[in-house]
């Protein structure tokens, strides 16, 4: 296939106006600073909507006394490549398209979203949303002016929409041959490659206007592996907002070479005596142990209602002095990073904890009113289908200053740990997981026995307060992230230097 | 629901990849409506509403197979989309298993209304609805000084899908459910905050039970008050039918197809061994009335039946689908599990419990993950320490840890406590011999 063919009659065709390039591809390839006019401009004719009728929709959203309403377009491109059993042999997109309508009454919010962008079912959408709210006061919203994004956080050089399947496929069919040459135990490979293109347009009541171009990759393999009739298999990924450049043959060979390591290692081990111990966390990953010790119970939709159990800790000090912890849009390319928020509040950095004390909640619109504060930013939504809620970005603890090695030659009985599947956290009472695919116990301060398959649990504030040395290699784990919340998916990414925590209780055997 | 346009959308759709040329095609429809009421202490805090539409076709186009879906229902850009994807399906390398399944494997019709379907949805009023929810709230709002939050939520859906394959399949379903829930916040011991809930759910909206959801909600948290972790050991495993899934769906992934392709199942060349415990026999029942899971057909269009899965532990049947079936050059069986039975026992819990020496009743997981190749696990837990046949201390923070082929080999006793408003009627399960690991 051509590739302008496909720009033209994949991108716009199916959303009216044919004269304008591909959104994306002309405005924002490879420039930090995109020309944001244009940007507005040719969202409204993309989603084929005036500025007289988003002013009329917002208009119908608050006509019971909402105190805010916003809109949130998307359309979204999603692609996807499979390679199996030694070939490419697989392929799918998907295509979504349509308009949220939120309106807020105090702390109180109404939803509804249709796909279909017409006049009458917006204004519907926006009379049904409206009934949160019940007074008889109704204020017009304000005149609608686009917001200047101040940075672009993922600026694409060859967006997802110029590529073609073949073109993708040598670096998918390549990753399955590393894997292959790289150690005669491999049975079976399967990879994958799923790009997104987002276009994200927005207004609201209070005149924001702004749009937004969101790539993001995710390329993975898992590998299946055998030894003496014994099975074993696991897998490595790597995630971006990039476009086609994220391909290359170094990264391929990065996930090839981390996905035989990950498995190759399990042959060899075993499930540790259970029970409670100290944990070593390796730099990277071990942000996970952030993600769900601390991260979702300061997400401020849990401490407005009180229910979190750091509800009453803002500005204490609740861990060792030396612990800077992060949640942040800025970082580039990143899974988890935000040019601005999905209801208008800039991207940004925000310390969480400083020097040991909880400086700051993680808040969306609905909390920082609540609070009477501003916005950190992390109001975010799997979709249209969904109103925005707080959620975490990239969340990493920043460097310490003590050597990996003098960290672990601390610990006479213990575990390492560097590889993890997937956690969860009980917000109130605090406990939270994480389950280890693979580390090493520590004997005596030295790394021994390979150990897998393990779940580690513990309680936030304690597990926070237990740590009690951090070094000085930090690291962001780039892997494909995803936080679930309320039925939400959200991208992220975590990250944190090696650390030890001096008490945690790890499932084995007795 | 799927409007009469939007089938001729999708038969249309079906012509045009042929003509395109696809040597077979599968279109699927689907239609989905739903309404959700969240209050907190008793005030509506949110509500949503929303109604969407979309198409996924599958092309076999020349020995290769790609999957194509949108929700821009129009047909211009729907032959623009069959056109690109026929394009981008041709670069693919050959894969001699894409087949469309043999007709006569179809469902064909004729077999009694299943019920799946609650025409009252569209008649209830969002007053109705939000009042359930309030009700919910009510029976727990000031019931307990400690109380912070009660929340509680109504949310119902309707969904309907139609099927269409170029070989002669043509079915349509839908399905409606109704749901109600509430949850308690407490204050617990220094700054935590236990919380629990209670939810009930039904395809019929006479048949869902709306009395108790809040007491139970607050019962549940109130029991949690005290939970401690306990000594590291062996002990015997009571689960909760609401939470016992954490247990089978591991094993049913090992059933699979893909996972059994791909070498990469606990459970490979294991049919019609003794894989687990005299007690464990599952039926995959997909022909019951009124119950949720019931279906005729799968998402390939085969004709669905009674299949033993397990009996007195025997392993009886993978779940093949066509692809893998010509893959792996087996018998194809069905692509997945519709509505499963668990054999129930004739004991209640408490019965169950009063025979435990020493163990642990699971009320929750948290957490936790299994290795398909090997079928180790490890979860979070929480629930009640057993001791001596009662129900003692509550406890948290622990994990239980084992490998599944032994656990289910230990399985000594089967409840008879289902929840029937499930797809998978698992009672009360009673494990030996498990590894918890806590202080």
């Amino acid at each position: 296939m051509n590739r302008r063919d496909f720009i033209k009659s994949g991108g716009l065709a199916f959303i009216g106006s044919l004269a304008a390039p591909a959104i994306g591809s002309s405005l924002l390839s490879g420039c930090a600073a995109p020309s944001k006019q244009a940007g507005v401009q040719m969202a409204l004719s993309h989603f084929g909507v005036s500025e007289t009728l988003l002013r009329q929709v917002l208009a119908a959203a608050l006509e019971k006394g909402g105190d805010y309403a916003d809109l949130f377009f998307e359309h979204t491109f999603n692609n996807s490549i499979g390679l199996q059993d030694g070939a490419v042999n697989r392929c799918g997109s998907n295509i979504d398209f349509g308009v949220g309508v939120r309106v807020l009454a105090g702390d109180r919010t109404g939803y509804a979203y249709v796909e279909n962008i017409t006049a009458d079912e917006m204004l519907k959408a926006a009379r049904t949303a409206a009934r949160i709210a019940q007074s008889n006061q109704s204020h017009q919203p304000v005149a609608l002016t686009e917001k200047k994004l101040t940075h672009n956080y993922y600026s694409v050089q060859t967006p997802w929409e110029n590529v073609t399947v073949k073109e993708k496929m040598p670096y998918v069919q390549r990753l399955n041959d590393q894997i292959f040459s790289l150690d005669k135990r491999v049975q079976k490979v399967r990879a994958n490659l799923q790009d997104r293109t987002s276009h994200i347009f927005f207004a609201n009541s209070e005149g924001v206007m702004y749009y937004d171009y969101r790539p993001m990759v995710v390329l993975n393999a898992s590998c299946t592996m055998e030894e003496n009739g014994k099975y074993e298999n696991a897998g490595a990924a790597r995630s971006y907002q990039k476009g086609f450049e994220f391909l290359t043959d170094a990264e391929v060979e990065t996930i090839a070479k981390e996905a035989v390591a990950n498995t190759a290692i399990l042959f060899a081990a075993i499930k540790p005596k259970g029970g409670e111990m100290p944990v070593v966390m390796g730099s990277g990953g071990s942000g996970i142990l952030l993600h769900e010790a601390i991260g979702h119970a300061f997400e401020a939709d849990f401490n407005r209602k009180n229910i979190s159990i750091f509800s009453d800790q803002l500005n204490k000090k609740i861990c060792d002095a030396h612990i800077n912890v992060i949640d942040d849009a800025t970082i580039p390319f990143n899974r988890g990073s935000l040019n601005i928020d999905d209801e208008g509040i800039d991207g940004q950095k925000t310390y969480i904890v400083k020097e040991g004390v909880l400086t700051s909640y993680l808040h969306d619109r609905i909390s920082a009113h609540h609070y009477g504060i501003p916005s950190t930013g992390n109001g975010r939504r799997e979709s249209f289908r969904n109103m925005p809620i707080p959620r975490m970005r990239a969340t990493y603890m920043e460097a310490g200053n003590i050597k990996e090695a003098d960290i672990i030659s601390s610990v006479k009985q213990g575990i390492f740990v560097d590889n993890f599947t997937n956690g969860q956290v009980q917000i109130g009472a605090g406990d939270f997981t994480f389950f280890v695919k693979s580390g090493y116990l520590i004997e005596n301060g030295k790394l021994t026995q390979p150990i897998k398959d393990i779940n580690i649990i513990g309680n936030g504030p304690k597990a926070l307060a237990d740590i009690t040395m951090v070094g000085d290699n930090p690291k962001i784990d780039d892997g494909s992230w995803t936080c679930g919340k309320d039925g939400q998916s959200c991208p992220v990414t975590c990250g944190m230097p090696s650390a030890l925590v001096s008490k945690l209780t790890v499932g084995g055997e007795s | 629901m799927i409007a009469s346009t939007h089938k001729e959308l999708a038969q249309r759709a079906m012509e045009y990849a042929l003509k395109q040329g696809c040597q077979a095609a599968r279109v699927t429809l689907y239609a989905n409506a739903n309404t959700a009421f969240e209050l907190r202490n008793g005030e509506i805090d949110r509500l949503q509403q929303a109604s969407e539409n979309g198409l996924s076709i599958g092309l076999y186009v020349d020995g290769r197979f790609g999957e194509y879906s949108t929700n821009r229902m129009n047909a211009r850009e729907l032959e623009t989309f069959i056109k690109q994807g026929i394009e981008a399906t041709r670069y693919l390398a050959e894969d001699p298993a894409r087949v469309l399944p043999d007709p006569s494997r179809y469902y064909k019709g004729g077999l009694p209304d299943l019920e799946q379907f609650d025409q009252k949805i569209d008649a209830l009023l969002p007053d109705e609805k939000a009042d359930i929810a309030r009700k919910a709230a009510e029976e727990a709002i000031g019931k307990d000084d400690r109380i912070i939050s009660v929340d509680s939520s109504w949310s119902d859906r309707k969904y309907e899908s139609y099927r269409l394959t170029s070989n002669g399949f043509e079915g349509s379903s839908r399905q409606t459910s109704f749901s109600v829930y509430a949850g308690v916040s407490i204050r617990g011991e220094g700054e935590a905050r236990p919380e629990s809930g209670w939810s009930e759910s039904s395809l019929f909206f006479d048949s869902l039970p709306t009395k108790d959801i809040g007491t139970k909600a607050l019962e549940r948290v109130l029991r949690k008050l005290g939970q401690r972790k306990v000594k590291s050991g062996k002990y015997t495993m009571v689960i909760d039918p609401r939470v016992a899934t954490q247990v089978l769906s591991p094993v049913m992934s090992a059933l699979s197809g893909s996972a059994l392709q791909q070498k990469n199942s606990f459970l490979m060349d294991r049919i019609g061994q003794k894989v687990a415990s005299d007690k464990l026999t599952l039926i995959d029942e997909p022909h019951l009335i009124r119950a949720v899971g019931a279906r005729y057909f799968d998402a390939e269009g085969i004709a669905t039946q009674r299949i033993p899965v397990f009996e007195n532990g025997v392993l009886r049947t993978y779940y093949v689908d066509t692809y893998n079936a010509k893959k792996m050059n087996v018998e194809p069986t069905i692509s997945g599990a519709s509505l499963l039975v668990l054999q129930p026992g004739t004991k209640n819990l408490d019965e169950l419990v009063k025979s435990v020496n020493k163990g642990i009743f699971v009320t929750g997981f948290n957490g936790g993950n299994s290795n398909s190749s090997t079928g180790d696990f490890s979860y979070g837990i929480e629930g009640f320490l057993i001791e001596n046949g009662k129900q003692t201390q509550p406890v948290n923070e622990m994990n239980v840890t084992g490998n599944f082929v032994k656990l289910w080999s230990q399985l000594a006793e089967v409840g008879n406590d289902p929840r029937l408003s499930s797809s998978w009627r698992i009672p009360t399960l009673v494990f030996e011999n498990v590894d918890f690991s806590g202080l």
